[in-house]
């Protein structure tokens, strides 16, 4: 098993013809994912790569039974690709577009509130369960089929940690990047249940950065909650107050919202933290089973 | 963004908000100008994108012409928490009779706007919050519904308000938040928010940031910005697309996604090291892109050394490679680069680089090594 995208995962491209659709589109049909309809308003008719191409995710999803998405548009046409993503009836809609206005974040995030679906991001990687399904913008060929599960706010920081598993010979059931904006989809603490809730993942990789209190809710669910050991790290030690440090929600603004505060939060749940990207892989290989 | 006292004043009067009387001024005798025109006692207020400039001395309340030119003779020109002052709001005075706090901003745990309301005004919202937090009331607004007149009721009788002021703080709450998203604001507050003599409710004092993301649709907010006041290496980087942020220490670092950057940096520290900047070169990349970054980056004297992380995604090795080699090239760096690349096409770059490899490039197999590698370059270029 694994989390949120496999063999069932009927993929849907929206703005499949751009310049990131297109490239990213090639990678994932290379990874083996069932990429079976592209969207962009206007070039319906057309085919890329031989997927179908349709002017509506309506349209889309009724010729090819899609039932997931992954977004490249825009941010100024974003929000509306998730929204029609949603009326879609996509159930997993996976949102790589960065520099999306907060406000259009918060209507969608409201609007998620009544529907039976999964956001993961905006400004995201994607998801990506190895052997199975490849719905992100990860480098496929650094992951390798197992039972550890990641879920991150940062892309290349999971590609990183991901390299030390595989270097180890521990592989990974499904890597998530939940996005680095202020306003995302889904939090830390809904992706740890699905991981709770899976079978095949035997331990959790967190990694979180500065900005927000994510972190210290995750901390408090794991402690509470889940079985599955977890290994944590958090990046932004070095980062000054009140500048945004690459992702929009990366800022450091007093209280909760340091690293200090929150590795203070995972230690007092007694997760294990890791101080480097390396040492992730170091504290994983201890956990029996991984 | 973040934006001067004034300007946030001005937005927020368009939204039917009601401020006293004011003039900016840039000179002293524009200051005296001010005060002869708006007559009375006045107020001169530091214009910066800091807080804390009453306790600084940057707010001095005058009686006439003549005091106003020499209250901002002092202002003028003073350092506030690293900010000069370059312009001051010359204000009006009034009667206050009652002062509260009043801000709109994004929790980002409920994903909703989030109402803050105190009757406690003239002091931190964060004090009031340890001191007294039975003083605040919190309301959350659905973004899809709005804010609902119940609870703008809710305010003011929690606010022991009645008759006119009751109508007034309600009307400016409704105002504000119609502000908040009218001009795509991550936060407006207003304090104090006052009630006058005259039973007036002003805005005494505003801070209005306005998210970044949201500029392309605000293009008169966009041109507010002011291209002195930011660093001027941040101000390059923000213009190239670059996300910069400039640091006190030597090691100059680079690398693609925020997450591995601030990790990057992370690592330096605890080899020893002092990074001197964070730069995020971002997804897609291209070579020209990487060569303004490092020129970016090497243009901060203080750095003795640059170690370029890069862990390929959206961002693909081969481009990175010829960015790289291109701006040493470009821009004749003779410093040291440590250069760690990893990932998406990390092969074809890899090639790239050894077969074009300048003197000054060393590269590192692991993320550890480069940053210790880049620690001692640091350190052997500073003696």
């Amino acid at each position: 098993m694994a989390i949120l995208v496999d063999e069932g995962t009927r993929l849907l491209v929206q703005g499949i013809t751009g310049r990131e659709g297109a490239f990213h589109t090639g990678r994932m049909l290379k990874g083996g994912t069932q990429v079976v309809a592209g969207v962009t308003p206007g070039k319906g008719g057309q085919d890329f790569e031989g997927v179908p191409v349709f002017n509506t995710v309506e349209e889309a999803a009724r010729e090819t039974g899609a039932n997931a998405s992954v977004i490249f548009v825009p941010p100024p046409f974003a929000a509306d690709a998730v929204f029609e993503s949603l009326d879609g009836d996509m159930s997993t809609i996976c949102c790589i577009t960065e520099g999306i206005p907060v406000h259009d974040m918060l209507k969608v995030s409201n609007y998620m509130r009544i529907q039976d679906a999964t956001l993961i991001g905006p400004n995201c990687p994607g998801v990506l369960s190895p052997g199975k399904s490849n719905v992100s913008i990860m480098p496929g060929d650094i992951f390798t089929q197992g039972n550890v599960g990641i879920v991150s706010r940062s892309g290349t920081l999971t590609y990183q940690i991901v390299n030390e598993l595989t270097q180890r010979g521990i592989g990974q059931s499904t890597a998530v990047g939940i996005g680095g904006d202020p306003i995302i989809g889904t939090d830390f603490i809904e992706i740890l249940k699905k991981f709770e809730a899976d079978p095949e993942t035997e331990c959790v990789v967190m990694v979180g950065e500065i900005g927000g209190n994510a972190e210290q809710r995750a901390a408090e669910y794991i402690q509470s909650e889940m079985k599955t050991p977890v290994v944590a790290y958090i990046a932004g030690f070095t980062a000054p107050e009140g500048k945004t440090m690459g992702h929009a929600g990366a800022i450091v603004s007093g209280g909760d919202s340091t690293a200090e505060a929150k590795s203070q939060a995972l230690q007092q749940a007694g997760i294990r933290a890791a101080t480097n990207p390396t040492e992730v892989g170091a504290l994983v290989a201890e956990v029996p089973g991984a | 963004m973040d934006l001067y006292e004034h300007q946030g004043k001005e937005l927020l009067r368009e939204h039917g908000l009601e401020t006293l009387a004011g003039i900016v001024a840039g000179t002293p005798e524009e200051a005296r100008r001010a005060a002869e025109t708006l007559g009375g006692t006045v107020a001169v207020k530091a214009q910066v994108l800091t807080g804390g400039r009453g306790k600084a001395g940057g707010i001095k309340v005058v009686h006439d012409p003549d005091e106003a030119e020499e209250a901002a003779r002092q202002i003028l020109g003073m350092d506030i928490r690293g900010h000069t002052v370059k312009k001051v709001l010359v204000e009006s005075g009034a009667e206050i009779e009652s002062e509260m706090y009043l801000s709109v901003t994004v929790d980002r745990e409920a994903k909703q706007p989030l109402i803050l309301f105190s009757t406690e005004g003239g002091v931190e919202i964060e004090e009031v919050a340890e001191t007294n937090p039975d003083a605040i009331v919190r309301l959350h607004v659905d973004p899809l519904i709005g804010l609902q007149p119940y609870q703008v009721r809710e305010i003011t009788f929690a606010a022991g308000l009645s008759g006119d002021a009751a109508k007034g703080v309600g009307r400016t709450l409704q105002n504000l938040y119609e502000a908040f998203q009218k001009l795509d604001a991550s936060l407006v507050e207003i304090n104090p928010l006052v009630i006058t003599a005259d039973g007036r409710v002003l805005t005494l004092d505003s801070k209005v940031t306005v998210d970044d993301s949201s500029l392309y649709r605000h293009e008169d907010i966009a041109g507010l910005h002011d291209v002195e006041a930011a660093d001027p290496e941040e101000q390059r980087a923000q213009e190239a697309g670059l996300q910069y942020v400039k640091l006190d220490g030597d090691v100059g670092i680079l690398g693609n996604g925020a997450g591995l950057v601030m990790s990057t940096l992370d690592v330096v520290a605890q080899a020893g090291g002092e990074p001197a900047n964070f730069c995020d070169v971002g997804g897609g990349a291209d070579a020209e892109q990487i060569s303004t970054a490092l020129d970016i980056v090497t243009s901060n004297r203080q750095v003795r050394s640059v170690l370029f992380n890069i862990f390929g995604g959206i961002t693909r090795g081969d481009e990175v490679a010829r960015g790289l080699l291109s701006a040493i090239e470009q821009t004749d760096i003779s410093l040291p680069i440590v250069v760690r690349l990893d990932g998406t096409n990390a092969e074809e770059g890899r090639q790239i680089l050894a077969e074009n490899t300048p003197p000054n490039v060393h590269t590192e197999e692991t993320m550890l090594d480069a940053a210790r590698r880049a620690v001692e370059l640091a350190k052997e270029g500073g003696q």
